[in-house]
């Protein structure tokens, strides 16, 4: 029997999901819409902050979501109350969202329409980590019932995300959240990463985060033309 | 795409598959040696060996002005001054670097 021979091949395994997130990016720059994606572990209430962020934006921008779920609509039907378009990407059995999914689910709208484009991913901080889905940012939402070393038991995701948003800010005195322990953590895993507290419910910080996308997506268009 | 490869060399039987494997590139080691035998079955990847590559994180410390390996992805400080490090390196790799054939 003859030697195996080894010959160099050099190829990204993710490479066909990077392929159609670069293309994505590409149309979502010529289109002039920016993109926002969302991810966290279920439970930690991206639902609650993208709804409150839909509602308070859609007067002043023209905004859409897409939203991924393993089996239900719930989660559209709840961010369809903003009177936003919203759709669901429902991905059965599998456990994140892949540029491909989103690709399909644009199929017929027409992204000149959008200036701002929500993608909610599936509720899970390990697999979203590995998959670009074309967005200019990637928000990883951290809720204060969750723990304060969360960015250390998920430091791939952390370290993926470009912003990090507290959510359910309203509970933290009643889940004794420490705030400085939970910066620390962040800041281990992601050095200089920005940090937004916010409450859905109270409203606190929401229009401070509404306008710090406004002022990212114009500083995007800026560097486009 | 080891067995696209195979087969742009006409068919040709793999013997081993070569990868890097970052440790911040969100892929279990054992995850994956365990589902690339299931997906090897009944291709010309049969039985191949997956020889995976672990690369540590590297980051760039600003205050040295030198890379330097992470001792964990918990701590984004340089090993040696301490200074936070969020310029990465390498670390990130999931990618087949060579395979092994026999013609």
């Amino acid at each position: 029997m003859t030697e195996p021979r080894l010959v160099e091949v050099r190829k990204n395994v993710l490479k066909q999901n990077d392929v159609i997130a670069r293309a994505l990016r590409e149309r979502f720059h010529q289109a002039g819409v920016f993109v926002v994606s969302l991810v966290s572990s279920p439970g930690s209430g991206k639902t609650a902050f993208l709804e409150k962020t839909l509602t308070m934006m859609r007067p002043h921008h023209r905004v859409a979501a897409l939203v991924g779920d393993l089996a239900t609509e719930n989660d559209a039907a709840r961010l369809a109350r903003s009177n936003a378009p919203v759709k669901q990407i429902i991905t059965g059995t599998v456990c994140h969202l892949e540029a491909a999914m989103v690709e399909n689910a644009l199929q017929d709208w027409d992204l000149v329409d959008l200036d701002f484009l929500f993608i909610e991913n599936v509720g899970n901080l390990v697999c979203p980590s590995s998959y670009d889905l074309g967005e200019d940012l990637r928000l990883v939402l951290m809720s204060v019932t969750e723990g304060e070393d969360k960015p250390l038991k998920y430091p791939t995701i952390f370290n993926s995300a470009d912003v990090a948003i507290l959510t359910k800010l309203d509970l933290a005195t009643a889940v004794e959240f420490n705030w400085d322990q939970a910066q620390r953590s962040i800041q281990s895993v992601r050095p200089g990463m920005m940090v937004i507290n916010t409450s859905a419910k109270t409203e606190q910080g929401m229009s401070e985060f509404c306008d710090f996308l406004v002022r990212r997506s114009r500083m995007r268009a800026a560097i486009a033309v | 795409m080891a067995e696209e490869e195979s087969e742009r060399r006409g068919g040709v039987h793999v013997s081993a598959v070569h990868l890097k494997l970052g440790a911040l590139s969100g892929v279990v080691e054992q995850a994956l040696l365990s589902s690339f035998e299931m997906a090897a079955e009944d291709t010309s990847l049969q039985g191949a060996r997956l020889l995976i590559e672990n690369i540590p994180v590297r980051v760039f410390c600003p205050k040295c002005s030198s890379e330097r390996q992470l001792t964990s992805i918990q701590n984004f400080s340089c090993p040696v001054c301490g200074a936070p490090t969020p310029q990465i390196t390498c670390g990130r790799e999931l990618e087949v670097t060579a395979l092994e054939i026999i013609q």
